[in-house]
């Protein structure tokens, strides 16, 4: 079954830049991209339009977004037992201490800061695909609350 | 790119683990895979809890900045030991990694439940193994932005 990705991020330019670097690690993933902290909520609880979208393997969340930030995000998937085994990886610009902190506070899997060189930027979403899709142990999708 | 492993810095990775095979290969793995790695060993999941209190001839432990968990574990199981570290408002922010000879799904759900950053199963064979090793290594401890210490410094 083709891993299932969430993409959550406001900028157009590193959502297709995100998009280019999977298909590059691996063409089987899908990639869906929410735009702001609602629309990701929405699509996790398969509310309206997105009634009929799988369960993200991954989520990868940026922490600035519009309308409901992604620690707003981060805090609902956490406290949601349906959602909580979702392995939810902060993907930011930000490098403060404080943001690290706070995140796996709020049980983030794990923190990446975005490289802004471009080779780099693929190299992490190789690695993080290799990494949660390949070495690690999911949960199973027939556990989805 | 790593704000704890600068030059002569060590990272500290607490390994709760009570096969000393498995110890020792693993000590072997991260020896080859990062020099700066101190690798500290409890081998069951009390000695755990008192390394990460700092308790019990452990109030010289420094914070790990990583834990690498069993679940099958003498006096307190790895299930015990994941639930007191996420439930402790100081340990819960150090990433901590199940790796388990286990590959029961239930065993996966509730370590994701329980808060555990990832679940890994241990491979058998030894080439697998060293991979896994030092994907844990690539992966958590150079591309990672793991929390600093200052909190309880």
């Amino acid at each position: 079954m083709a891993p299932h990705v969430l993409f959550v991020e406001d900028s157009p330019g590193d959502v297709r830049l995100t998009r280019e670097a999977f298909y590059v690690a691996n063409e089987t993933i899908a990639v869906h991209v929410a735009a702001d902290g609602v629309e990701a909520m929405a699509f996790l609880n398969h509310e309206g339009a997105f009634a009929d979208v799988p369960r993200p393997d991954l989520v990868l969340l940026d922490l600035n977004l519009p309308r409901k930030n992604g620690w707003e995000v981060l805090a609902a998937i956490k406290r949601d037992t349906g959602l909580m085994s979702i392995p939810t990886i902060i993907l930011t610009a930000s490098e403060a201490d404080d943001d690290v902190e706070k995140s796996f506070q709020l049980n983030a899997n794990v923190y990446f800061s975005k490289p802004v060189e471009l080779d780099a930027f693929e190299q992490l979403i190789a690695s993080i695909t290799q990494f949660w899709l390949t070495t690690a142990q999911l949960p199973p999708h027939r556990y989805a609350g | 790119m790593n704000v704890i492993g600068g030059i002569g810095v060590p990272i500290h990775v607490l390994l709760v683990e009570d096969s000393p095979g498995d110890v020792r290969l693993t000590q072997e793995a991260f020896r080859d895979a990062n020099a700066s790695i101190k690798l500290h060993v409890a081998t069951d999941g009390v000695e755990a809890m008192a390394f990460l209190r700092k308790r019990d001839g452990y109030a010289d432990a420094p914070r790990p900045d990583l834990i690498l968990l069993d679940l099958n574990l003498p006096r307190m199981d790895g299930r015990e030991v994941l639930a007191r570290i996420k439930e402790d408002e100081d340990l819960k922010t150090i990433p901590t990694v199940i790796l388990t000879t286990s590959d029961a799904e239930a065993d996966i759900v509730r370590s994701y439940q329980l808060r555990a950053n990832v679940f890994l199963s241990k491979p058998v064979e030894l080439d697998a193994f060293e991979a896994v090793v030092r994907s844990i290594n690539d992966f958590w401890l150079t591309k990672a932005k793991l929390p600093t210490l200052k909190s309880l410094q």
